[in-house]
């Protein structure tokens, strides 16, 4: 048992790091997501790793990966999170883009890997139905097929800047009579296509994140079909078990808790700064021992991964663990802040800038907890993570 | 980084796996645990033929060379096992203790006597009112002539009946809580002046109280530095913690499969208890806190070398995620078993008694949280 890095890891993550330093733009770095204004501010840093050729570090190296070992993309997952680059949008990149590498044609391939490494074409998720949220499989989007095209009838939601989505991948139901599972197909689907509607579902935080997408009789050609007609439910439970390390987002829960420390220092409680104050002081110390725990559960299941014996049991409880983390950091830098955690920051929904009360570390505070309540809801709630975990590694 | 076991680790964990399955069936340990010795000197001999007394000694010394990794495997089995025999306080402590700071005369006779079984030590350094302080001694030991006199009274020392040395904490000087001025000793049992009053745990251990009453000691008997002493103190004490997060973590895999085991097979309305989703979400709770203990056991492990900062930040986080974890699993392990998980007659309630006496032991989770934050806070 080991958990230094070798001489030849050090000197990659030197390189990561000067890299990063080098070409990360001034006023990207530490910038909530919340508070981009333009698409452009989203793709930049996305841009910049392309053309280094570090934009798609889980990829197999024929599609445009790395041929980084699981360590280096570690080692660069962590190097990004300590210098507070951009996040870069899973959409496309984690999502579909290993769909398509593992499961589409050739054909596909070609037209669809490029745009994803450039970031030319920005992809969209439509799972999620009004009808079909943990129960995804109970989906009712309808395609069926006529001549060389499907017709597309149904409604997605909770899709993430589909606002700003060029394509769509979807799940459709394509056999209506078979069992839930069974009828669904992995369809891709060009957002400008007649009959798509995108309507804006405004959050609990103000913001503009998630969308509601109609399809009113959208003509989909049937190229545009992934893989197998009605086998698309394996497609889906592969991409949600694909790229399972750094799902736990150590690497960023760290970064938050250091700025924690800071806001928790220039705050006062009686004349002393909070973190000082006993009950404040053990709270963050819960946090952070979470944290250490969370991370030897990441480097083992990386460890284990990288001896190609896969992500072992303890890899179910990242997602769980990982967003009652990043939950709990925005809980209390909102305690932290205290009464200036009131003021709605306008800009961080509308983009206007207007006059903000209190000190810079407090604006959003609120709204940055309100927003992440969602972590434990995306990506199969934690109530269905447990569920799988029961009846995966506990077999019950 | 590589999390995976040398071949002579894995021949170790089986060696220690098989000798608890064969002399240490939990039908035996509740016979043993309650028999007027309370423990089983020829088990001693066992492990010391076996190597574990030694594991973690240097080869020199009579012992096998391994080190904290080494140690945590045997505690994790011997906390499957609920071993009574005061392994940590005599393998862990007092040979780390000299091992780090003994003087070539104690390294030389006092570690290849722990190896071969001679020396069975227990450690002693809680007082009554002393809490988890481990600078807070009234127990003094002073000057005269070569040597020193010690007098004073020491609390719930684990393993001393059955000990025939003890590694004492006292103070050299200065006032009752100052870190300076604290001195360690080894002193064989039998020294005079020293008395002891024995009495069962609760988690079926034995302890002592035990009484120094002028009792004089030759200087040969300081381990470490004269007034010196905490920072070695501290240091044998992290160790033991990730030994005690070790041991923790045997007993807690235990209570999580034997509670999986039961769920599947205890019926109620018509359906394995298991079944209800209530119950599947509070054991896969239990799985995530044994999870995270595993991975913190890991880590404090592997950080016992750093400098003594860092080390002890890790001790105390792992100290902190232990106490917690094991709390919750001990009572769900009961709650989930129903009424047969108050029974003495079923192991479910030995594992929760260990895991529950093991948050009291070198300071609870109160107190490392307490000593995270101030680490925390010197950065």
């Amino acid at each position: 048992m080991d958990v230094k890095f070798s001489p030849a890891e050090e000197s990659f993550r030197a390189e990561v790091r000067e890299f990063i330093a080098q070409n990360l733009p001034k006023d990207l770095a530490g910038i909530a997501r919340a508070e981009y204004k333009t698409r452009d501010d989203y793709l930049r840093w996305h841009r910049i790793l392309y053309k280094q050729g570090w934009i798609a570090p889980a990829w197999p190296k024929q599609y445009g990966g790395t041929g980084w070992t699981l360590t280096q993309r570690y080692i660069f997952n962590e190097e990004s999170a300590a210098a507070e680059a951009p996040i870069i949008l899973p959409f496309g990149v984690s999502m579909v883009g290993p769909v398509i590498y593992t499961f589409a044609n050739e054909e596909q391939k070609k037209r669809h890997l490029p745009g994803i490494l450039s970031g030319d074409v920005w992809w969209c998720q439509g799972y999620s139905e009004p009808g079909s949220g943990s129960d995804l499989a109970s989906l009712k989007t309808r395609a069926v097929r006529e001549g060389d095209h499907y017709i597309v009838n149904g409604q997605k939601t909770w899709t993430t800047l589909a606002q700003h989505a060029d394509w769509i991948f979807c799940l459709v139901r394509t056999d209506p009579n078979a069992k839930n599972q069974e009828g669904i197909s992995f369809l891709l689907i060009d957002m400008k296509t007649p009959g798509i509607t995108v309507r804006p579902i405004i959050t609990l935080d103000g913001a503009h994140e998630v969308n509601e997408v109609f399809f009113d009789n959208v003509k989909v050609p049937v190229e545009n079909l992934v893989g197998k007609e009605n086998e698309g439910w394996t497609y889906a439970k592969f991409l949600l078990v694909h790229e399972r390390s750094g799902i736990a987002g150590i690497a960023r829960s760290k970064r938050s808790i250091e700025r924690l420390r800071k806001i928790a220092a220039a705050e006062l409680i009686d004349g002393s700064p909070l973190i000082e104050n006993d009950e404040f002081a053990r709270k963050i110390a819960e946090l952070e021992i979470d944290v250490h725990a969370l991370e030897y559960t990441e480097l083992r299941t990386l460890a284990s991964e990288a001896a190609g014996k896969g992500g072992g049991p303890a890899s179910s409880i990242l997602k769980i663990k990982g967003t009652e983390i990043q939950q709990r950091i925005t809980e209390l830098v909102l305690e932290a802040v205290g009464n200036y955690a009131s003021p709605m920051a306008r800009h961080l929904a509308d983009a206007s800038n207007e006059f903000m009360p209190g000190p810079s570390h407090a604006v959003g505070a609120a709204q940055t907890y309100l927003n992440m309540r969602k972590a434990s809801i995306y990506g199969g709630s934690n109530e269905i993570q447990r569920n799988i975990i029961a009846k995966m590694v506990l077999g019950l | 980084m590589d999390f995976s076991f040398t071949e002579e680790q894995t021949l170790l964990r089986n060696s220690v796996q098989k000798f608890i399955q064969d002399r240490y069936d939990f039908d035996t340990r509740r016979k043993v645990a309650r028999s007027e010795a309370g423990w089983r000197p020829e088990i001693w001999k066992q492990f010391a033929e076996l190597g574990l007394l030694g594991a973690a000694i240097p080869e020199d010394f009579g012992g096998l060379g391994g080190g904290p990794v080494e140690t945590m495997i045997i505690m994790e089995e011997f906390g499957r096992g609920l071993v009574i025999e005061p392994f940590l306080s005599t393998a862990v402590i007092c040979a780390n203790a000299v091992r780090h700071e003994g003087s070539k005369m104690q390294k030389e006779q006092w570690l290849p006597a722990i190896a071969n079984g001679d020396a069975i030590v227990a450690f002693a350094f809680a007082e009554p009112q002393g809490r988890y302080n481990l600078a807070d001694l009234t127990t003094t030991a002073k000057k005269s002539g070569d040597g020193f006199t010690l007098s004073g009274q020491k609390a719930v020392v684990i393993g001393a009946p059955f000990s025939n040395y003890l590694l004492v904490t006292a103070r050299t000087s200065g006032g009752q809580r100052d870190t300076n001025g604290i001195t360690l000793f080894g002193i064989p049992k039998d020294t005079k002046g020293i008395s002891l009053r024995d009495y069962p745990t609760v988690d079926g251990l034995r302890a002592s109280e035990v009484t120094f009453e002028n009792v004089s000691v030759s200087k040969d008997f300081v381990v470490g530095e004269v007034d010196n002493g905490l920072p070695l103190i501290e240091r044998v004490v992290d160790e033991a913690i990730a030994a005690l997060a070790a041991e923790a973590t045997g007993g807690m895999k235990v209570l999580l499969d034997t509670t999986v085991e039961y769920s599947k097979t205890r019926k109620q309305f018509g359906t394995p208890i298991g079944k209800f989703q209530v119950l599947q979400h509070r054991m896969v709770d239990m799985f995530m806190n044994y999870e995270q203990s595993v991975s913190i056991t890991y880590m404090v492990t592997l950080k016992l070398e750093e400098e003594a900062k860092e080390r002890a930040k890790a001790a105390s986080a792992a100290k902190v995620q232990i106490g917690k974890a094991g709390r919750f699993i001990g009572q769900q392990a009961v709650q989930i078993h129903g009424g047969m998980g108050m029974t003495d007659e079923l192991n479910v309630g030995h594992y929760f008694k260990r895991l529950t006496m093991i948050d009291t032991q070198f300071g609870n989770i109160d107190h490392h949280l307490k000593r995270y934050a101030a680490l925390s806070g010197q950065d």
